[in-house]
């Protein structure tokens, strides 16, 4: 069962996968969670990664950024940038990160989502509109919390065939 | 999780394979980037990208619209009656008003004509509904399910009841992103009903407070004075409500006044919106008099007025109106109300919120 990515992991589930991020993305919510939204695109992107980054690498995490950028409406390619560079610190570091236990590999993911969440700020700052509200970083450590729950979704997902 | 793959590439990832791939694709979203940002040449891409998204934004709100429309549906008999003998009485208040509104109406038109200002009022508008999802919590933008086809652009204003409520940033063939008057990057030229004072309402991206930064230390602003727009810039109708002053903070240590504002348009609970189109052009004063059959009012100033008028003085108009080509910067900032003449003048009329003679009903 686990021979290879390509026999476990089809393409349609990954677009599900990718579809069903981007639209909790943008899923109302009460207006007092919404800050503490996770960026579950990133955090779909960082489990291909560190699943299968031959089959599912940068250019996923480009595709994906790009798809939310039309989704959010904002400058197109921001995303696309900064989820390719997560994606290459995160295929780069893959095997410790998986060797890691759970509480570990949070912490990982929390430096990740920060680098990303980084990025953002500094493009919208370049493009000039920058957001400097603090609140915008309430996001990354929720992100990092929930990184156990949504692997073992994900895992599920994954494994039923 | 997958433990090998079967093909025979190395285990460990990396080298110049994986580097050589982060610069390509970089180097492809940082051209996107400055193609969208700088050139506006992606267009057409950003369309479709958005156009490929809304059915997916559309199914994501759609469980929450169906739940308020069921309980809509099943809301009581009597609740409804009460809503209606509301709405009948609330109607023949507005009809009312109407009626008087349109004998102004035609009264501020002619003497507009005699003046040489514009008459900018709201011609077609056409309502849009919010599509309810969250593009981002800091950023106050919404995104509404009308798009170029119905003749949506950019730069158009949208207003609700209570008064203006943004501008289209972008508009894509089926849906569009407004921009909230209350968005961090957004400002509205504004101006106090009460003196006549201009200013600029910047917003704070907290949907309940504008700020008025630029105000000097000796204009007249007081708490609970209305805030209309005053149509400098073109993309809003003169005279809409924009906000209610809740603090004014005067600090003598400081060159400018400290003004807050909330807005009078529900930004972040409405369900629908006005977009509008209006004319920007000048009202001249020859077409609104053979416009105008018996051409009442002030018979004797009219003539003697108008020869002088047409070509020459009807330039200045028109750009005042539009601080954006002549000087920018110092037609932003200043709130003295002296150097467009035509836009001061006349402070927008009230009628719309003085309550007619006889509504004793």
């Amino acid at each position: 069962m686990m021979r290879g990515t390509r026999s476990v992991f089809g393409w349609g589930r990954v677009i599900v996968l990718t579809i069903l991020a981007l639209a909790a993305t943008v899923a109302p919510l009460p207006s007092f969670l919404e800050l503490f939204r996770p960026d579950f695109v990133a955090l779909t992107v960082l489990w291909f990664c560190l699943l299968s980054p031959r089959l599912l690498g940068l250019s996923y995490g480009w595709c994906a950024g790009l798809a939310l950028d039309g989704f959010k409406g904002v400058l197109l390619g921001e995303h696309a940038l900064t989820l390719t560079v997560v994606a290459y610190v995160a295929s780069k570091l893959r095997l410790q990160i998986r060797a890691f236990p759970p509480l570990q590999q949070s912490a990982v993911i929390l430096c990740l989502l920060w680098l990303h969440e980084f990025l953002l700020f500094w493009i919208d700052g370049v493009a000039g509109h920058p957001v400097t509200d603090w609140r915008r970083w309430l996001a990354v450590p929720v992100g990092a919390a929930c990184w156990p729950l949504l692997t073992a979704f994900f895992a599920r997902f994954a494994s039923r065939r | 999780m997958s433990s090998h793959d079967s093909d025979p590439r190395p285990l460990l990832l990396g080298g110049p394979a994986l580097g050589l791939r982060l610069i390509v694709l970089a180097a492809m979203a940082a051209g996107l980037m400055v193609a969208d940002h700088r050139q506006h040449h992606l267009a057409a891409i950003r369309d479709g990208v958005a156009t490929l998204a809304y059915p997916i934004q559309w199914a994501v709100q759609a469980p929450l619209q169906a739940w308020s429309s069921m309980r809509e549906s099943f809301a009581t008999k009597t609740k409804v009656e009460a809503e209606n003998v509301k709405l009948a009485s609330d109607n023949l208040v507005l009809r009312l008003k109407l009626l008087r509104f349109e004998s102004l109406e035609q009264e501020n038109q002619r003497l507009r004509a005699v003046r040489q200002s514009s008459a900018r009022v709201v011609q077609r508008s056409l309502v849009a509904e919010i599509v309810r999802v969250d593009l981002d919590p800091l950023r106050q933008r919404v995104l509404i399910n009308k798009g170029t086809q119905e003749g949506v652009f950019r730069g158009q204003a949208a207003i609700d009841a209570a008064g203006i409520f943004g501008q289209v940033t972008r508009a894509g063939p089926i849906s569009a992103e407004i921009i909230l008057i209350s968005d961090p990057e957004h400002a509205i030229p504004v101006q106090v009903n009460r003196t006549g004072v201009r200013s600029i309402a910047l917003g704070t991206g907290r949907s309940g407070l504008l700020s008025l930064p630029y105000l000097p230390q000796n204009s007249d602003v007081i708490v609970g004075d209305l805030l209309v727009s005053s149509g400098l810039g073109g993309v809003y109708p003169p005279g809409y409500p924009v906000g209610k002053v809740t603090a004014v903070t005067r600090d003598p240590g400081q060159p400018l006044l400290a003004v807050e504002a909330a807005p009078l348009a529900g930004l972040d609970r409405d369900p629908e919106i006005l977009l509008v189109w209006f004319d920007n052009a000048v009202v001249e004063p020859e077409t609104e008099a053979e416009a105008k059959p018996p051409a009442t009012a002030s018979p004797a100033t009219q003539p003697g007025r108008r020869p002088p008028a047409p070509a020459p003085t009807l330039k200045p108009a028109p750009q005042a109106a539009q601080p954006t080509t002549p000087s920018a910067p110092p037609a932003t900032q200043d709130t003295t109300p002296a150097p467009a003449p035509a836009e001061t003048a006349p402070p927008p009329e009230p009628e719309p919120q003085q309550p007619p003679p006889g509504n004793a009903p």
